[in-house]
């Protein structure tokens, strides 16, 4: 096939890839859109067929490749997409460091020259480095997200400094590769080994709940990488797919941060609530609080003529989403207005609470985000806090406060405040919510589903 | 004039402009689709597939079309795991839709 048409399906493929993100601008089109998405890998993949060989060992590879992704596609509970997309994320990042192997291996079956030119040999390098660190910053927070690894940041004296003799490491071998007329492996691999360990190092020091921003950050890294390899191969379609994700990644980071008014840099540099814990503890005086039981939340719940629900990781962890829809129901029937009200960063990754309301069949028109919703806190009658801490501390409003400027959900308008929680335990800041100890609220102790559950049993 | 620019140039350019279009369709995602955002956006990424097939589907047989075979493995996992998934979390969507007009 000729070169120019392989070329002119190729950019239908990314029109395609740029009308499946248009398509998530409503639910209603959303599923059109990811139908498009299908539609330009399809003819992403079957182009590139045409100018490849060895189809049989291609076709059975994607066989054994779709056949693992659909089975995990399939099982998947709601409660772990932050998991999964993290793990689809080092895939990425590892195919493109493979890839790039392949093309300083053999340039020429990618179209290139066989001595690879410098400019060739520095789009490699990005793609290789950005793919590797990818693969294992995604890799750890993969295991951060699924629990198989602790949550809390790692930290240890001199960590940014090692980064950043590392990276310069990294970089130096990077130029030894690109200034040596043959193949140097002795500097890729050098240089690849070093980008897999900066990417373990970068995430490693990164606490649970800025999760949201790492995963964005990934994903951006994810599109980034694909990206690099579509310079390397000079392919306008991977750079274009690529700097949507890129781009979208990007996107997405920005509001994670912004919703907790940190600036991106020192989410990146991690740490976060490993020190404001001793000095928020040591506050001396022994505040008192009002604990009730499941059936007294339920009872001014019924009685009650507006009710917001305010979802945080704590519903993820108990998996309380089909409980909570029950309650909302059982509410509903008795005449109260229930809505639920969603802060950008509750759970551990963007729109994580969307998801699994979504998937308790919750209608959409119930679940408000924080601009739509914020202004009514003050004319409600009952706040059910779900498993969230530190999106409802007005200490959001103290100045010199750690989360001073932190746009929050202002829960402690309401008139009556409930809040479902394990333990009196601190949130992820490290900070005593003061939300807790007002006069008008009520803590009730528990797994966030069972005592959900209580709820509905005694309405 | 078009012949002497280095591809290079005109694959920057294609880059700065691919990034300004998702900059601005990126903004009007909701935000209660930010997870199928990512998910989709992961199915897209690895595009990087195409790249793996070459490196796979060159005749001169040596280690590098294992490791290309290898990266078209862990693509299509990516392909055809991220659309699905993003599949089943819009159809919940579409659930509640109907109910939600009922």
């Amino acid at each position: 096939m000729s070169a120019n048409f392989i070329a002119l399906a190729y950019l239908v493929a990314a029109v395609f890839f740029i009308l499946a993100l248009k398509g998530l601008s409503s639910p209603l089109s959303a599923r059109r859109g990811n139908l498009f998405g299908m539609l330009g890998m399809t003819i992403a993949v079957a182009t590139t067929l045409t100018i490849t060989e060895n189809w049989a060992l291609i076709l059975g590879c994607i066989a054994i490749g779709g056949l693992i992704g659909s089975i995990v596609a399939q099982r998947v509970q709601m409660t772990a997409m932050p998991e999964l997309v993290a793990f689809m994320h080092s895939l990425v990042g590892l195919a493109a460091v493979f890839i790039a192997i392949a093309a300083v291996n053999n340039p020429v079956s990618f179209g290139l020259p066989e001595v690879l030119p410098t400019g060739s040999k520095l789009e490699l390098f990005l793609g290789t480095f950005i793919g590797a660190m990818t693969w294992s910053g995604s890799v750890i927070a993969f295991l951060k997200l699924s629990g198989r690894m602790s949550g809390a940041p790692i930290v240890f004296s001199g960590q940014h400094l090692l980064n950043l003799l590392l990276a310069i490491v990294m970089i130096g071998f990077g130029l030894w590769f690109f200034f040596t007329e043959t193949t140097n492996w002795t500097a890729f691999s050098a240089m690849t080994a070093i980008a897999f360990l900066l990417g373990f190092l970068i995430i490693v020091p990164i606490g649970g709940a800025d999760m949201p921003v790492v995963i964005s950050m990934l994903n951006s890294y994810s599109g980034w990488a694909a990206a690099g390899i579509g310079f390397s191969l000079g392919n306008p379609m991977l750079i274009i797919a690529g700097s949507l994700v890129g781009s979208s990644g990007a996107i997405l980071s920005y509001i994670m941060c912004k919703a907790m008014n940190r600036p991106f840099l020192s989410v990146i540099l991690g740490g976060f609530g490993s020190d404001g814990g001793a000095q928020a503890a040591g506050d001396g005086t022994q505040k008192t609080y009002r604990s009730g039981s499941a059936d007294d939340a339920a009872f001014l719940m019924g009685n009650a003529d507006s009710v917001i629900i305010v979802p945080g990781y704590g519903l993820a962890v108990a998996r309380a989403q089909h409980a909570v829809k029950e309650l909302a129901e059982a509410l509903l029937k008795a005449g109260v207005n229930v809505r639920f009200a969603i802060h950008p960063v509750a759970g551990r990754m963007p729109g994580h609470m969307n998801v699994l309301l979504a998937e308790a069949e919750i209608p959409y028109e119930q679940v408000l985000e924080m601009d739509e919703i914020n202004s009514d806190f003050s004319n409600t009658d009952v706040v059910l806090v779900l498993g969230a801490n530190d999106v409802v501390n007005p200490a959001a409003n103290v100045p010199g406060s750690p989360i001073y400027g932190m746009p929050i959900l202002d829960a402690y308008k309401a008139r009556t405040v409930m809040v479902v929680k394990r333990s009196m335990a601190a949130g992820y800041a490290g900070l005593d919510n003061d939300l807790f100890y007002m006069d008008k609220t009520m803590m009730v102790f528990g797994d966030a589903k069972k005592v959900v559950e209580n709820m509905v049993k005694a309405l | 004039m078009i012949g002497e620019i280095d591809p290079t140039i005109i694959h920057l350019t294609v880059f700065v402009l691919a990034v300004f279009v998702g900059y601005h369709v990126v903004w009007n995602v909701t935000p209660a689709l930010h997870t199928p955002l990512m998910s989709v956006t992961n199915a897209i990424s690895s595009i990087i597939l195409v790249g793996a097939m070459l490196a796979a589907g060159t005749a001169e047989s040596d280690w590098g079309v294992w490791l290309g075979a290898v990266a078209v493995v862990l693509a299509s996992v990516n392909v055809f795991g991220g659309f699905l998934v993003t599949q089943r979390m819009l159809e919940m969507f579409k659930k509640k839709e109907k109910k939600g007009n009922a």
